[in-house]
């Protein structure tokens, strides 16, 4: 996607953003509340109608795993089902994408009866099991314990190269985030900085932005910053 | 075989339950219980033009319906009014109109009731081979878009994100409802039509885990529904329409004990 964004009810949600998702690649989105992380994976995944800017895509074959989904009561739905929401899968590849986010013994549970965490895992593994070759992860793991956390992550590094597909994952863990992807994108309503998990990590604007004891995680030097930016987002030239 | 006026009405009923059972299903999903009933409201405005024009009955009340569905869903982006209201608006004015248009055509006498609650016992030849012809192809239609359609139902960006057009299947469902009332209109009438959706899915829901297993059930329902409504109308001489809604009240009531009983199970 090139220079897109979104302009609703008189407000930027974000405004040009670029960024490019290659085949076995990570691309990693992170800044803070209201930057405009899950915009942007909506506007890769083509839920926009009117945006600024161009997105062209490659392939059809995309799997997302949404921030928030909630299932209504009226519906009658097993975990079986929902891993056949999209697409018809073999019985196997069902039971190998939930054994592989350990969720296997939930196949024939009720979707509403699961746990916050144990959903997270579903639909991870639905999203897998569509052998996609653009995986859209957005805060794959909220809710997953902490040990899940870790090994779900390794299992989407794992993803990226079995499969070679393009992830683009939004994610609030950044110890993650710096040594599992390839390129990080730090989002204010704009493109704060992007990069190498590294140069980002070293780039003053980010360290601005997450406060400087998480930004030390990486740092090892600064970088004079151009803009400052206001409590909406927007930026100030110095 | 047709002869009997019994047989005939035996006929169309089993053609709609077998129909209305999915798109009930659908419905129940997707809360569309009250667009259904704005739809049968619209219908009689549909009957009256096919009086006043001398069009098929059936042909008339789909192409009214679907305008009617086709200005909600306008209505609903172009206003800031909720959709509830917008369907009240549309069900109850449409009703007053098609009233008025009855009332300026004072030549032709109508049977209000038979329009309100249909006339199964009334069914012609021609009203068979139009309720299995159209459902069948209703349920074609619906099988084609059944996995686009009832992704969106359980998430719509999901659905859109990997490419299943919800959009377009919403429309086309909706044009699958307005094409279920049209060709059942002259059998229940406007105000059983969507107890007819409604009913055989709800109590299915009472006793299904998943959503095929729900539209299975459904269509059991519908038909037992129409089979008890008409014989205990032919035995204890009520009306059919009605006859067959009560017939699914009851299942229903019954089908609560399948609830209490697995809620038991589980505690």
């Amino acid at each position: 996607m090139e220079k897109a964004g979104v302009f609703i009810n008189n407000k930027w949600l974000v405004k040009d953003v670029s960024l490019e998702i290659e085949k076995g690649k990570i691309i990693t989105l992170i800044g803070p509340n209201g930057s405009g992380k899950t915009t942007t994976a909506k506007i890769a995944l083509g839920l926009y109608k009117n945006i600024s800017g161009k997105v062209e895509k490659f392939t059809k074959k995309i799997a997302y795993v949404p921030q928030k989904i909630s299932i209504d009561w009226t519906l009658p739905i097993r975990v079986f089902d929902f891993m056949n929401l999209t697409s018809d899968l073999q019985d196997q590849e069902i039971n190998e994408a939930l054994e592989i986010t350990g969720a296997k013994h939930l196949l024939n549970n009720d979707l509403k009866s699961l746990s916050g965490g144990e959903f997270q895992r579903v639909l991870i593994a639905r999203a897998v099991a569509k052998k996609p070759d653009l995986l859209v992860l957005d805060e794959p793991v909220q809710g997953v314990d902490f040990t899940g956390e870790i090994e779900l992550y390794e299992l989407i590094k794992k993803i990226s190269e079995t499969l070679k597909c393009g992830i683009l994952l939004i994610s609030h863990n950044l110890h993650v985030v710096m040594s599992k992807t390839d390129h990080v994108v730090c989002l204010n309503g704009h493109v704060c900085c992007s990069g190498t998990p590294i140069s980002v990590a070293n780039n003053k604007k980010y360290q601005e932005l997450f406060g400087e004891d998480v930004s030390k995680i990486l740092s090892i030097y600064e970088h004079k910053h151009d803009h400052k930016h206001g409590v909406d987002g927007s930026v100030e030239e110095n | 075989m047709f002869d009997d006026f019994f047989i005939r009405a035996l006929f169309v009923g089993i053609g709609m339950a077998l129909v209305t059972g999915p798109l009930g299903c659908f419905v129940v999903w997707r809360r569309l219980s009250f667009f259904g009933d704005t739809l049968a409201h619209s219908a009689l405005l549909g009957i009256t033009i096919a009086y006043t024009m001398e069009i098929n009955i059936a042909l008339s009340v789909f192409i009214i319906s679907s305008l009617v569905a086709l200005m909600l869903l306008k209505l609903e982006k172009t206003t800031n009014l909720p959709t509830d209201a917008l369907l009240g608006l549309l069900a109850h004015s449409s009703l007053a109109v098609g009233l008025v248009v009855i009332g300026l055509i004072a030549t032709i006498r109508f049977d209000l009731m038979g329009l309100l609650f249909g006339d199964i016992l009334a069914v012609n030849v021609n009203d068979i081979i139009i309720v299995w012809f159209g459902g069948a192809l209703i349920l074609l239609v619906l099988k084609l878009i059944y996995k686009p359609l009832f992704a969106s139902t359980v998430n719509y960006e999901l659905a859109e994100a990997e490419g299943m057009k919800p959009e377009k299947v919403k429309a086309i469902f909706t044009l699958l409802l307005a094409a279920i009332i049209a060709i059942s209109i002259k059998m229940v009438g406007l105000l059983l039509i969507t107890g007819m959706l409604i009913l055989p899915a709800a109590i299915a829901r009472n006793i299904s885990s998943n959503p095929k297993g729900m539209v299975i059930y459904s269509i059991i329902a519908g038909l037992m529904s129409v089979l008890i409504g008409l014989f205990s109308s032919l035995q204890i001489n009520t009306p059919s329409g009605p006859s067959i809604i009560t017939a699914g009240l009851i299942l229903f009531v019954l089908s609560l004990i399948k609830i209490k009983g697995s809620s038991q199970l589980k505690s």
